[in-house]
Formats: structure tokens, C-alpha cells, sequence
């Protein structure tokens, strides 16, 4: 049975895969490879992409595709990179897709080696804040204030204390040629960012934000009400760099409280329950007023429209 | 069946995994309402909403019924109702 | 054939890993397998040698690295040591499990803490249980023409596992010798391009990497031994193969040497066997009935072309350079594992030698003899394993 998506062009990315109802990862995968097109070999390190998609025997990868290790994604790409220049393959191109646990933390090293070598890879990142693999543990990734299973909230904690590590700025500190940031909430402007990072050869890095309904703690059919809620609230800026220099952001049109998008998921339920709680919101709206500030990300009349 | 040694496997095969089976609401569209916008089956995270010549309608075989369908549909076309079994 | 070269050991091993035509060679620093990587990186630079040269940060990547372009279809090639192979293990166990062939050099180096970089063996073999098949050469001539098997074995559709050839640092990397270089049209014969049965490619989307149930973990595995267990015929042709062309018949999976009649029978992997050739020459010429087993080929382990040289000696002394702590050297291990139950077995000994550089000399090598003589009148039982030259004044 063919399956077709959007523009009735044959899904590269099909059902019986058994990501968690509303799963957000799953949505941007579909519409990556819908970007990207057929000629592309896909990395993807441990993590719940990994696990969702290859029970032996069941895979819904129409791409070719290979899970190694957990730490070692960019440099599985590496070597897949130099085979394909080795053999003269130009057309097939390598796409790496991991999960922030791998791509912040334990795959950090690799990641840099990728960047700084200059390699001809397209790294995604699916950020979901955590390790949701394996049961919702920290990572470097997890915002200020989120709750999970080795940082709970509890009487003598208000969950994690430090901030997410500003992971695009590190890559983009590595001079690739192309980072931006994306939001499963915004699927024509993951899906333009996909196309225009492709046209480009060398290192290049997009972060998802791919909201978790299992994780997060909400209803499955929010799972793009929640991305917007994190971007027009301003905690997820979304920007577009190309050479170094910032060529797009997406202006937000209504701007949200930060109180909204925490209030709306379980991992931050804490932070409305006591006054230990309440007390760690507004660093949190700060953070998002200086992404806003930082990025021009408020919509004026006179400067036009937003992008994507 | 014998084991592919690496443990290859041959991409599209999650096809053999029903995961409609998972469901405990399953999504309806009101054909009346529906003005074929193609939002339902942009948003599904399992592929399981298929156009036919600007007919949108549901996998059932796969749909997990997780209700971003209902929820995103901009014409309030699909309803999300108890699944029976 | 070329004419023989007198060439440093780390050269030889570029030399025909150059000959072997990989597609992608990956590099990280660690001492003393350096000057081989440094070889390569000149002939490219050079134009001597064409391939991707990848220069990574950190021995996991090298060896992810070669995991992912043989994925992709190509020859791939590196060389470690030391903490640069116990950190690229990981690798090694995920690659053999996704029957991935790539061909390292395990330069032997002894193990942090207390760091040293001299010789031993217990880098490579505490990756004996992976699956990696293992090679330990004498010289750097037999290195040079273990090499360009190497690769023929890693490939071959029967076998597709990683091979890593082990020879010692210093010792066989830095020294120079007279090697016989075969020409690249005979290595070309004997070695051709790699073809592998699935490849990463857009033609044919498959999926690496599977997650397995409890139903077929099991199964997985086997196919590994398996595959290894086969893979000790497939070795020996290839040995055939390249004496065809090289004129250097290697024997096979383990050399005998003066067994027929050898009361004792010593044991041993890597250089050292060198010198106890020479030992033993030396106490033969005093009378005594002394031979030796060099395995060559450690894993898949040949127990059987043991078991058949040893099984006429009164005593086996193994004598090997690596222990796993809180028991005993591995060699013996594996050696006792296999004789066990057969009641004509010779009587094992384990002696540890040479751990971190420690020389083992024709003086050493005599005194194990004896000592194992002496064991034997005496009707020691013990199988703790003798410590040579341990200073105990100095233990703490």
C-alpha cells in the first residue's frame, strides 16, 4: 500500500512507528525528510527517535538510515561524509538527527570535532529538554525551573537551577555556515529552513523545538499549542543565521506571559504551588523579554511582517 | 524468519505494526465542515490522515487517536469521540 | 617483488595499509602508534596516497569514524593504543554487533594508572571478549603482510568483522628492519575493492542499528561466534592466498615451533616470541626438549591447533604480558578453559612477563623454563600465576 503526504509525493517517513500519542519529534521528522527529499542518509544517535523507529523488524525509515551509539552521531557522519566524497557520491547527502541528550550533552565533543573540521553535514537537533528516553531525566538542555526525574521539584527544590546552555551560539561560535532555530508549531518554516540549510555544503545546525506531550505533562493535542506558546512568549526565539549574520527572526505578533506556557505543562506545575515557586517565574520572563530584545523579535507595524 | 546478520532491516516495515490499535479516541470528519485544507494531515506525527483528490480521511489502521487533527482543524471538522471495542 | 627496504616498523604498516587502497583513514595522536598515522598523513599530502584523511577529536570518533564510512561502503582504516583503544570499545562492540569490517592497528601499550607508555598487551586484550578478531605479529615483516590480510579478512562475506593486527609499541613500531614490499599489482590481485552485501545508499533504504527483543538477542549474538568460529578456515585459505603471492607462508592461526617433542611448551603472542626462538635454540643446544606455540591468530581463539601442539608436553608455561586483576593472565585463562577435562593435558603454568616494558630476555626466558621444570618435579599444584622479576622489596 503506497502511503502519500502533502503534494502527494510518496512518505518518507511512514506509520507503525511507536512514538507516544502527539509526539512532536515524530511530526518534524515527516516533515524534515518531506524537505530534504529522498537523497539523503539519515544519522540518528540513542534517544526516543532512535527507539521509536527501529524495533528489529519494523522500520519506518524510507531513507537509508543507521542508530550507532549515543555519543557519536557527528562522527558516524563524519565517516559516512567521507565515504560518499571517497566515492564520488555528491548527490546523497548526510543528515544527522539527534536528541538533545546527544547533541548538549554526551555528544557535545563529537559535535564540536563535526563544526570545527568543517564537515558536510546538516545536524538537527529535536529538543524536547530532557533525557524522555528513558524516563524524563535532566540534560543540559531542560530549561530553569523544569522539573525532572533527577532534579524533581521537591521541599527543598524548585527543580533545575541553571539556565538551558545556549546551544546555537556555541555552534554558531564554531563559524558554520548556517544555524537557525525552529518550532514544530511553525512546519512551512521548519520545512524552509530544511531547504535552505540543504542548499548550503559544509556544517550547518537547526534546533527544533519539539514539545513532549509524556514529558512535559500535557493532553497529546496540544503539542503545537504548546510550541506556540513557547515562542510567542519569547522563551524559544526563532532565528536564522547565514555566514555568521542573523538574515531572519520570526517577529512575534501577540506576546504571551511566560506564566502561560508554564502553566499549561506539568514539569513546571511547582513553580504555582508555593512561594519557593512563584519566586523563579520572573527570571524566567526575563530571559524571555532578553531573548525579544536581543533577536528584535516584537512586531512593529513599520518593520514589515514576520518570516515564514 | 531468519535474522539478517547486523540486524538490517529493510526500511518501510513499520507498516506491518498496526498502532491504530493504541487508540482510545478516535478522530471523525464532518464532511460538511470540512473545507480541505490539508491541516489534519499536515499535523499528524504517525502519517495516518491521506488525501484522495481533496478527500481528507483517516487511517484507522494507524491513527493513535492523539487529537492534534480535532485540535488544529481550523473549520471544527473533526470531532475526537470514545473509541468502542 | 620490490627489493627489500630497510624501513622503520610504523612506515611498513602505512606502507601496506597504502597498498590495501583505503578509501578513509582516520587519526587521532597517542604514543606509539603516531609515527603510523603521521606516515599516511605525508603520502597524501604528498599525492602518494589518495583518501580521506579525517583528523579527529577523540579515539571514539576515530573509530566511529570508520564505523560509519564502512557503513557507507568503504575501506576504512585507523591505529590506537593504550587508553585510545579502551575508549573506542564501545565502538568496537556496536560495530561488531552491526557487522561493520574496518581494519585497526593495536599498537600495545601498557594501561592507566600509573600511566605508562611502554609495552604490554592488556590494552588489546581487554577487548578479547567483543568480537573483534585479533592478530599479534613477531616482527615488522609480518606485520607489513598481516596488514593487507587484514583487510581481506575483515571483508570477506562469510567473516565482516573488525580486525585489529596488535604489535608491540616501540619494539616493532620504532625499530627499523629489512622488509620485502610487494608490488601493488599482487596486492591489487590478492585484494580487491571492497563490495559489500548492504550498504548505506539512497537506491536501497535500509535501517542499521535495531533495537532487539529477548526473542532474538540471543540469536544476534551467537551469529557472531559464529561467524568467528568459521572464520578460523577462512583465515587459514587466506594465509594460502598470500603465501601464493608473497612467498612468506605464515602457517596459519598459530606457529609451532620445535613441539613434536617438546616436554615443555612455552605460550606466548607478540614480539617477545622473537626471543624465546632464540631461548630455545639455545637450551636445545644444552639438550633440554623445549618449543613453543605462538598464536598468532588469539581471537577467534585456535584452541584446537593448540590443543594439538601442546598435548604431547608435560608442561605448558604460558608467558604473557597482561592479567585480569584478581585472577589470572587471560591467555592462561582461555588455555585451561579448553584443556579442562582432558586427562592427558599438559600442566599449565601462567607466568607474567613484561608488563609495563619490563624486558623479557633469553636470561628471563630460561628461568621460566626452569621454573616450570622445577614446578613440575616438585608437584606444585598452584595456579596462581607467577610474577617474573617481581621486586618485592619494593611492593607495598
Amino acid at each position: 500500500m503506497t502511503t502519500v503526504s502533502l503534494n502527494n509525493k510518496e512518505s518518507l517517513f511512514v506509520s507503525g512507528h511507536r512514538a507516544c500519542h502527539g509526539c512532536g519529534m515524530a511530526l518534524a521528522v515527516r516533515h524534515i525528510l518531506q524537505a530534504t527529499g529522498k537523497d539523503v542518509i539519515v544519522v540518528t544517535p540513542t534517544g526516543c527517535l532512535e527507539t521509536f523507529t527501529s524495533p528489529y523488524g519494523f522500520s519506518p525509515w524510507r531513507v537509508p538510515w543507521i542508530h550507532h551509539l549515543f555519543e557519536n552521531g557527528p562522527a558516524i557522519a563524519t565517516g559516512i561524509a567521507a565515504a560518499l566524497k571517497a566515492q564520488g557520491r555528491s548527490e546523497e547527502r548526510v543528515v544527522t538527527m539527534g536528541g538533545d541528550g546527544s547533541t548538549f550533552d554526551i555528544g557535545f565533543g563529537a559535535l564540536s570535532g563535526m563544526l570545527e573540521r568543517g564537515e558536510d553535514v546538516l545536524y538537527i537537533c529535536l529538543d524536547n529538554g530532557a533525557y524522555m528516553n528513558t524516563g524524563g531525566q535532566r540534560s543540559g538542555a531542560t530549561p530553569f525551573g523544569a522539573s525532572t526525574t533527577t532534579h524533581p521539584a521537591g521541599k527543598c527544590s524548585t527543580g533545575k537551577p541553571q539556565s538551558k546552555k545556549d546551544l546555537p551560539a556555541i555552534i554558531a561560535a564554531h563559524g558554520v555556515c548556517y544555524v537557525a532555530t525552529a518550532s514544530v508549531a511553525f512546519l512551512e518554516d521548519l520545512r524552509r529552513k530544511v531547504r535552505r540549510a540543504m542548499e548550503f555544503r559544509g556544517p550547518r545546525y537547526i534546533q527544533v523545538d519539539t514539545p513532549c506531550p509524556s514529558g512535559w505533562g500535557f493532553s497529546p493535542e496540544l503539542t503545537l499549542e504548546l510550541g506556540r506558546l513557547g515562542v510567542n512568549c519569547g522563551l524559544i526565539p526563532l532565528f536564522e543565521m547565514e555566514e555568521g549574520k542573523i538574515v531572519s527572526v520570526r517577529k512575534i505578533k501577540r506576546k504571551v506571559p511566560v506564566a502561560d506556557y508554564l502553566k499549561a505543562q506539568g514539569r513546571f506545575g511547582h513553580l504555582f504551588s508555593n512561594d519557593a515557586g512563584m519566586a523563579e517565574v520572573p527570571r524566567l520572563q526575563e530571559s524571555a523579554d532578553n531573548n525579544i530584545a536581543k533577536y528584535a523579535l516584537e512586531a512593529t507595524a513599520a518593520k514589515g511582517s514576520s518570516v515564514g | 524468519m531468519k535474522l539478517i546478520p547486523g540486524a538490517v532491516v529493510t526500511g518501510g516495515t513499520s507498516l506491518a505494526y498496526k498502532t491504530g490499535s493504541w487508540r482510545d479516541q478516535k478522530p471523525i470528519i464532518d464532511r460538511e465542515l470540512c473545507k480541505s485544507c490539508g491541516i489534519c494531515e499536515e499535523v499528524c506525527p504517525d502519517d495516518s490522515v491521506k488525501a484522495q483528490m481533496g478527500i481528507y480521511s483517516i487511517d484507522y489502521e494507524y491513527c493513535k487517536g492523539c487529537g492534534l487533527c480535532a485540535y488544529e482543524c481550523p473549520a471544527g471538522a473533526i470531532q475526537m469521540i470514545a473509541e468502542q471495542r | 617483488m620490490w627489493p627489500d627496504v630497510v624501513i622503520e616498523g610504523s612506515e611498513a604498516v602505512a606502507l601496506a595499509v597504502k597498498a590495501a587502497r583505503p578509501e578513509v583513514i582516520s587519526a587521532y595522536p597517542i604514543s606509539p602508534q603516531t609515527h603510523i598515522v603521521e606516515s599516511l598523513a605525508r603520502m597524501i599530502a604528498n599525492g602518494d596516497l589518495s583518501a580521506e584523511y579525517v583528523r579527529v577529536e577523540s579515539e571514539f570518533s576515530t573509530a566511529s569514524v570508520l564505523a560509519g564510512a564502512s557503513a557507507a561502503g568503504s575501506r576504512s582504516y585507523t591505529a590506537s593504543s593504550s587508553q585510545g583503544l579502551l575508549l573506542m570499545t564501545e565502538v568496537i562492540y556496536a560495530s561488531v554487533g552491526m557487522r561493520l569490517p574496518f581494519v585497526i592497528t593495536g599498537v600495545n601499550r601498557a594501561v592507566s594508572a600509573p600511566i605508562s607508555i611502554q609495552i604490554d598487551h592488556q590494552d588489546t586484550i581487554s577487548l578479547r571478549d567483543s568480537g573483534i578478531i585479533q592478530f599479534y605479529v613477531e616482527s615488522v615483516q609480518e606485520a607489513y603482510d598481516l596488514h593487507i590480510a587484514a583487510f581481506k579478512f575483515a571483508e570477506d562475506p562469510e567473516i565482516l568483522l573488525p580486525v585489529m593486527v596488535c604489535m608491540d609499541g616501540w619494539i616493532l613500531t620504532h625499530s627499523y628492519e629489512r622488509v620485502s614490499i610487494l608490488e601493488q599489482q599482487e596486492v591489487d590481485k590478492f585484494l580487491p575493492p571492497y563490495r559489500p552485501l548492504h550498504f548505506l545508499n539512497v537506491k536501497e533504504p535500509k535501517s542499521w542499528g535495531s533495537y532487539a527483543e529477548d526473542d532474538v538477542l540471543m540469536e544476534f549474538k551467537y551469529s557472531i561466534h559464529s561467524a568467528m568460529l568459521k572464520a578460523k578456515a577462512k583465515i587459514e585459505e587466506i594465509f594460502q592466498e598470500l603465501a601464493e603471492i608473497s612467498g612468506r607462508d605464515y602457517g596459519g592461526l598459530i606457529e609451532a615451533y620445535l613441539t613434536e617433542d617438546a616436554e615443555t611448551i612455552l605460550v606466548a603472542l607478540g614480539s617477545v616470541t622473537g626471543t624465546i626462538k632464540d631461548a630455545i635454540d639455545q637450551m636445545r643446544a644444552g639438550g633440554k626438549k623445549v618449543g613453543l606455540v605462538k598464536i598468532r591468530c588469539y581471537r577467534p581463539f585456535p584452541y584446537e591447533d593448540i590443543l594439538s601442539a601442546v598435548r604431547g608436553a608435560k608442561a605448558v608455561a604460558v608467558v604473557e604480558a597482561n592479567f585480569s586483576m584478581g585472577c589470572e593472565g587471560a591467555v592462561s585463562l582461555d588455555l585451561k578453559a579448553k584443556l579442562c577435562g582432558d586427562p592427558n593435558a599438559p600442566k599449565v603454568i601462567d607466568f607474567i612477563a613484561g608488563l609495563g616494558g619490563r624486558d623479557v630476555n633469553i636470561k628471563s626466558v630460561c628461568e621460566i623454563v626452569q621454573k616450570t621444570e622445577e614446578m613440575l618435579r616438585a608437584g606444585i599444584a598452584t595456579t596462581e600465576s607467577c610474577w617474573v622479576g617481581l621486586n618485592q622489596a619494593i611492593l607495598p
